[in-house]
């Protein structure tokens, strides 16, 4: 059966950019370079508001074998607001994970999901799936008119910066040709040739590790959780992760330790015995992919570097656990493309990019964070470190205190931005899970959801039982939503409290930028402004 | 929220010395630390304070003997 990662989606095609003259290469204001999750998010953005872009990537199909799996939330809210919502449908939603340790079951947990959102806390889909959805939502713009191209068999072979543009040579199929771009966005994975191009490293080397990633399929009645092992029989002194996927897929991490032989681990004769004595003998099963992969956490200094951005794994990266890898890559995505957005059109100083740096370096240290920790519990790398981890494990079967010290990997939150300069100070009496920084909940309204009402733009979420003052004129447009508190119980829980009324001022990228509980129109120009970065504020 | 207690506070100190080593009669040394990792995170969980944990740890690594 042919699928989906064997059929070329954006086969190579002569653009009109490769017959032009040397000395006059075609321009475009926004180049992204991989057509991954992460570049696939920058585009679609990118072309609704309207912002020419070009995607080129090496390949012309969707990526195969073994890479994401898990999608949070968040993201599962940012792919419903480019369009991409059929992910959520499409994935396998569970919210029950087991910890196993050595022979014995240790404990089982319940994600205890907040109700009230349109999206599930997780769901696993393979990235393949994901990157297809993208590709048809792109190619479903291309065919409105949107200015988006995706360019196939299109590698990028150097890279010349200058102050205001950047030179790009790109080999095809019919030899190289040159582009110049505005902006470009380095979305082209951990091991960004971008990145490698331009002399760029990664700062703080943490930690590394190997593991074999097998999709393996079968049909077996193994329940739709998450199965994390610590030290099992199968895999001694390792850990072993086995998570499901659609179309009968299921996923498994075995940990093999960082001083392996890479080629050797990944051969049949040495992976078979392996999950067969993991998933039992009398399981049948098929080989879709198997990998070797090699994880280090760590991050760039920088994520901007003038006119090139870096976005996702070639910014930064982290252990599988906790699937915030591409999670955060595609959140990196939501926070630069109305920013970029904004200062290609005019709308805000280049400082505004500054923010995204800011930001999502801070989102990456978040994760890199978790991601360290989740680590040193997994593979402990002392004696000591591994007396404390057996201590919690033994103690977590029986108390329910050490369950929470377990960490098996803790699963992908998204990042408030409170110390970011666009953010406003906090006035008080709001609940804290909309301060200002936070990615906005969720809430049903009467016409549906809550977010789906935003529609990318500034909005001014307007909940009052009394409508809102006309609004002064402003650098871009700001929609109003106005939510009678009355007629939207949880949302007036989440976003009220115990005060009578507020107004919140949302990002594109639906982060509340500000808020107020007795709103004014001056304080909204002037937060409006701060989340444009056009204020005079020390930053940096 | 309570500061680390370092003054005598134990009505029964050789009672609960005694207490402390007749839980480790007969255990090896490996189950012997395991013990003690396992009621250090008991303790810890009772305190219920990062602070107060931070201060016990100060404490504890001044009173280190110099090795050797």
């Amino acid at each position: 059966m042919t699928k989906i990662f064997d059929i070329p989606l954006y086969p190579y095609t002569r653009h009109a950019d490769q017959d032009r003259d040397q000395d006059t290469p075609a321009r475009y204001p926004v180049v992204i370079v991989g057509a991954g999750p992460v570049g696939l998010a920058a585009a679609i953005d990118l072309a609704s508001r309207d912002v020419p872009v070009v995607v080129l990537d090496d390949n012309d199909r969707v990526s195969f074998g073994s890479r994401a799996i898990c999608f949070a939330k968040r993201t599962l809210e940012v792919l419903d607001r480019l369009g991409c919502g059929s992910a959520t449908k499409m994935g396998v939603t569970w919210n029950t994970g087991r910890v196993f340790h050595g022979e014995g079951e240790v404990y089982g947990f319940n994600l205890l999901e907040e109700d009230d959102h349109k999206h599930p806390a997780f769901v696993n889909l393979q990235q393949y799936h994901v990157e297809h959805i993208m590709v048809q939502r792109a190619q479903e713009l291309m065919a409105q008119g949107a200015p988006l191209q995706i360019r196939g068999r299109n590698r990028v072979e150097t890279i010349g910066t200058h102050d205001d543009h950047v030179r790009l040579n790109i080999a095809t199929p019919e030899g190289d040709y040159e582009l110049h771009a505005d902006w470009l966005i380095a979305c082209d994975g951990a091991n960004s040739p971008t990145r490698r191009m331009m002399g760029l490293d990664f700062v703080g080397r943490v930690f590394e590790d190997n593991f074999l990633i097998a999709d393996v399929v079968m049909q077996a009645d193994f329940p739709t959780e998450r199965w994390f092992w610590f030290d099992p029989p199968f895999n001694k002194g390792q850990s072993a992760l086995l998570h499901r996927q659609p179309d009968n897929v299921w996923r498994i991490d075995l940990q093999l330790g960082w001083d392996i032989d890479r080629e050797a681990e990944k051969r049949p004769e040495r992976v078979i015995p392996r999950l067969q004595a993991m998933l039992g003998p009398d399981v049948e099963f098929s080989l879709e992919w198997v990998s070797i992969y090699t994880f280090q956490c760590r991050r760039m200094e920088k994520f901007r570097h003038n006119r090139v951005i870096f976005a996702g794994d070639s910014a930064h990266q982290v252990s599988p656990f906790g699937a915030r890898g591409a999670n955060s890559g595609i959140q990196d995505a939501d926070n630069l493309a109305w920013k970029l957005a904004a200062v290609v059109q005019g709308h805000a100083p280049e400082a505004l990019l500054d923010s995204y740096d800011f930001e999502r370096v801070y989102a990456a240290d978040e994760n890199i964070l978790h991601s360290t920790r989740a680590t040193e519990f997994i593979t402990p790398k002392s004696e000591t470190s591994r007396l404390f981890r057996d201590a919690a494990l033994a103690l977590a079967e029986r108390h329910d205190f050490a369950r929470p010290l377990v960490n098996s990997g803790r699963l992908s939150t998204p990042s408030a931005y409170e110390d970011s300069w666009l953010t406003a100070a906090d006035p008080d009496g709001l609940p804290d899970m909309c301060r200002p920084g936070a990615p906005m909940p969720d809430a049903p309204v009467p016409d549906g959801w809550l977010l789906d009402q935003t529609g990318g733009d500034f909005c001014l979420l307007w909940v009052n039982g009394a409508a809102p003052p006309p609004l002064p004129k402003t650098a871009v447009p700001v929609r109003v939503l106005h939510i009678d508190p009355a007629t939207a119980p949880v949302l007036a829980k989440r976003y009220l409290g115990d005060a009578p009324r507020a107004a919140y001022l949302l990002r594109p990228d639906q982060h509340i930028a500000a808020r107020w509980t007795a709103p004014e129109t001056a304080p909204l120009t002037a937060a409006l402004s701060r989340a444009l970065s056009q204020s005079e504020v020390a930053h940096g | 929220m309570a500061d680390l207690i370092l003054h005598r506070n134990l009505s029964d100190p050789d009672g609960v010395y005694a207490d402390l080593l007749a839980a480790h009669e007969g255990l090896s040394k490996d189950e012997s630390d395991a013990l003690t990792a396992r009621l250090v995170l008991i303790l810890v969980n009772h305190i219920g304070s990062r602070d107060v944990l931070n201060a016990a740890l100060h404490a504890a690594g001044q009173s280190a003997k110099a090795p050797g």
